[in-house]
């Protein structure tokens, strides 16, 4: 694998739209062509090269990339935006669509990353050293298609609409999660260490989420299912068991009405 | 002598009356009496009488001071500004027409702009929660000829909309509805006892930013699954009580406000009321409707819609429409620090957004078009006063059931004041030459 090192040295007077900062736009490039890939400040277009050094040349493909930012990229957006393959660390916080669209490959944020990561995520894994913020693997606004595979992990603390829309794939949040968790999801697990503020599972067609803390105020359309004995991400306790949310709609499976799950640790 | 002007519309809130009456002089230039409106309508209109109005474009000066330029100056001043801004921002157009409004989305596109309206701070949750599942809706006049069930959600009409009690939702006998308030029940969910929820049959004292899991509760009590005893500081029975009276009308309609839409929750409490309408339907027939506030945000949605596809918080920095609110909305935007231009028209976001937002707007080159002085004019480089819509201009407005409505013209504007589209059209000119276009 070739690493491609990108460092910032004039940082925008506005945000900057980055979203050629991946495996696939670098593939295949020496540094010097990367360089020369497009980004945006505003309604300006400008080259990669006029903000960041460039480094090391790219590997063949995107599998072969690895990409590494440097330097403080707090006002940047788009990193690692529909990436399919290789790897991207970002070594300091960044902006809003870390991972946007994602379908392989893994992003590690060593720092915090802003709203509206991993957007419609299709595949790959997408790790969180900081804070994530809202709107963490949920549908693009006006799409009914959240995260549909994939691993998020956050080793922080998440935002709000986490896993809004969900049909697939996994959100582990080891700190606390903000209000609205899995909001219309059909499919999908997320799993809250930490505490949980308010509104999860809202309008749930299916899912299942998983909190090892408290939980502020629970939605009412969650019904008490008893109590499990179960195993989840390496953690043998005994949850209560709710199922929901029993306002909304919801399918039938061999007969059988599918409800959403919600399940806190005891 | 007078003359008496008739079925004039009131361009104030979004219930836009149209049977107002004024008098103006014999010259059409003064306007002197107005009748039908209520107070904040008939202020609307005897505002643009003010004695000590501003006619003609100022410019602060560095010393903080105002100077009068001409509005070609003003012109210049907003064309440069416009065309070398990497992400300006127009802001605003509830309080205009379409047809100055259409005018402005030319001049962001050509500026490659972002553009927004005062949704983003009030109905904008609405609009998102409509793309997400949709909206069962209606007219005013179904409501007033048919509706039986009135639920007011948040919002408090008895002074935000003051006629539309009268005209539409609650007194008005209409066609199945004869006997007027008597045909009518009506619920109120609200955390204050305000003058609406003191009407009410019944009046839902939900706890603030729990108005998610009361609606959540009666979708749960319309098909009669378990609940707990108490939900957002309601008791379950009475709940279920609620959901039996909007399931027996012939007709209901959730009217709803700021309440929801700017509480804990947001556009997820919309989708859900949304979701409780459309449940009702499996019951008997029944719609929504948010409660407009400036009299043609509505229309602003509409011409946005219509034109760039979405209708609100646009942003064309890229030369296509692209819209997030929490990435495009303007706040956002202002208090992250990701625009170098403010151009505002027809609202006053000084006033209503919060100061984090507004101190920006001062350290940034913007424009302010009002025929007031506003704190949005206080903070801006640029004043431009304009004459008032719906009164000294005519043009096409939308009412908040999405009914356009022609508003008239019923004074002359103070001698050589500009409308909006007037201004806006010498902007979108210069603009064109000076990106080499025209
Ligand atoms: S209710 Fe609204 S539109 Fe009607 S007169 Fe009053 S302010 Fe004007």
């Amino acid at each position: 694998m070739e690493t491609v090192t990108i460092t910032m040295k004039n940082a925008p007077a506005l945000y900057l739209e980055a979203d050629n900062v991946s495996p696939d736009a670098f593939a295949g490039k020496k540094a010097a062509q990367i360089a020369e890939l497009s980004v945006h400040e505003g309604n300006t277009t400008s080259t990669l090269g006029k903000y960041f050094d460039v480094s090391g040349d790219a590997g063949a493909t995107a599998a072969d990339t690895k990409v590494v930012v440097r330097g403080d990229v707090k006002k940047v957006k788009y990193l690692g935006f529909k990436m399919t393959a290789g790897e991207l660390v970002i070594e300091g916080t960044a902006d809003q669509y870390v991972g946007a669209w994602m379908k392989g490959g893994k992003i590690l944020a060593k720092g915090d990353i802003g709203a509206f990561a991993a957007t419609a995520m299709k595949g790959g894994e997408l790790t969180v050293e900081g804070n994530a913020g809202n709107y963490l693997g949920a549908a693009y606004r006006g799409d009914w298609r959240g995260m549909s595979g994939g691993k998020i992990l956050v080793k922080g603390n998440a935002g709000s609409d986490i896993g809004m829309y969900m049909l697939g794939g996994e959100i582990i949040v080891n700190g606390n999660a903000d209000v609205h968790v899995m909001t219309h999801a059909e499919g999908g697990k997320t799993i809250i260490k930490g505490n949980a503020a308010s509104k999860l599972g809202g309008q749930m067609v299916e899912g299942t989420i998983f909190v090892f803390g408290s939980i502020e105020v629970m939605m009412p359309g969650f019904k008490p299912n008893g109590e499990v004995e179960l195993e989840v991400d390496g953690t043998k306790a005994k949850f209560a068991h709710f199922i929901g949310d029993m306002g909304e709609r919801h399918k039938k499976k061999k007969g059988v009405v599918v409800y959403g799950n919600l399940y806190k640790k005891i | 002598m007078t003359k008496k002007i008739t079925d004039v519309i009131c361009p104030f809130c979004g219930t836009l009356c149209d049977d107002v009456e004024v008098v103006v002089s014999d010259d059409g230039k003064q306007l002197l009496e107005v009748y039908n409106a209520c107070v904040i309508g008939t202020e609307k209109f005897l505002h643009s009488q003010a004695k000590d109005r501003v006619t003609r474009p100022r410019l602060r000066q560095d010393d903080g001071s105002w100077k009068e330029i001409s509005y070609d100056d003003a012109v210049e001043y907003s064309a440069q500004m416009l065309a070398k801004a990497k992400k300006p921002m127009l802001f605003g157009w509830s309080s205009t027409n379409c047809e100055a409004q259409s005018v402005g989305n030319e001049i962001a596109e050509l500026s490659r702009a972002c553009c927004d309206n005062t949704a983003a701070t009030c109905h904008g949750t609405t609009l998102i929660a409509v793309q997400d599942i949709g909206l069962p809706t209606c007219t005013l006049g179904e409501v007033k000829n048919r509706a039986d069930r009135i639920i007011f959600w948040g919002c408090n009409p008895a002074h935000a909309h003051p006629r539309h009690m009268s005209r539409y939702s609650i007194f008005p006998r209409g066609f199945f509805t004869g006997k007027g308030q008597m045909s009518r029940k009506l619920i109120v969910v609200d955390p204050r006892v305000t003058d609406t929820a003191k009407m009410a049959d019944v009046h839902l004292q939900v706890e603030q930013g729990r108005d998610y899991e009361l609606l959540d509760a009666l979708r749960v009590a319309f098909k009669g699954e378990w609940l707990p005893d108490v939900v957002a500081g309601i008791p379950a029975e009475k709940i279920r009580e609620a959901a039996d009276m909007m399931k027996s009308g012939r007709f209901g309609i959730i009217f709803f406000g700021m309440g929801v839409t700017q509480s804990l929750s947001k556009n997820h409490n919309i989708d859900e009321a949304i979701a409780v309408t459309k449940d009702l339907n499996e019951y008997t027939k029944f719609s929504i409707m948010p409660m407009r506030g400036h009299y043609n945000v509505t229309g602003s949605g509409e011409v946005f819609a219509w034109q760039f596809g979405f209708p609100f918080s646009v942003d064309l920095t890229r030369g296509f429409a692209r819209y997030n609110p929490g990435d495009t909305s303007t706040i956002d935007l202002l208090v992250r620090g990701e625009l170098d231009a403010m151009f505002t028209i027809g609202s006053d976001p000084g006033a209503h957004f919060p100061i984090s937002a507004v101190k920006p707007i001062a350290n940034m080159p913007s424009v302010c078009v009002d025929p007031h002085l506003t704190p949005t004019t206080g903070v801006s480089k640029l004043h431009v006063p304009v004459a008032f819509n719906g009164v000294e201009v005519g043009g096409n407005c939308y009412r908040m059931d999405n009914v356009p409505i022609d508003c008239r013209k019923v004074v002359e504007p103070p001698e050589g004041m500009l409308t909006d589209e007037q201004f806006l059209i010498k902007v979108r000119d210069r603009l064109k030459q000076l990106k080499g276009v025209a």
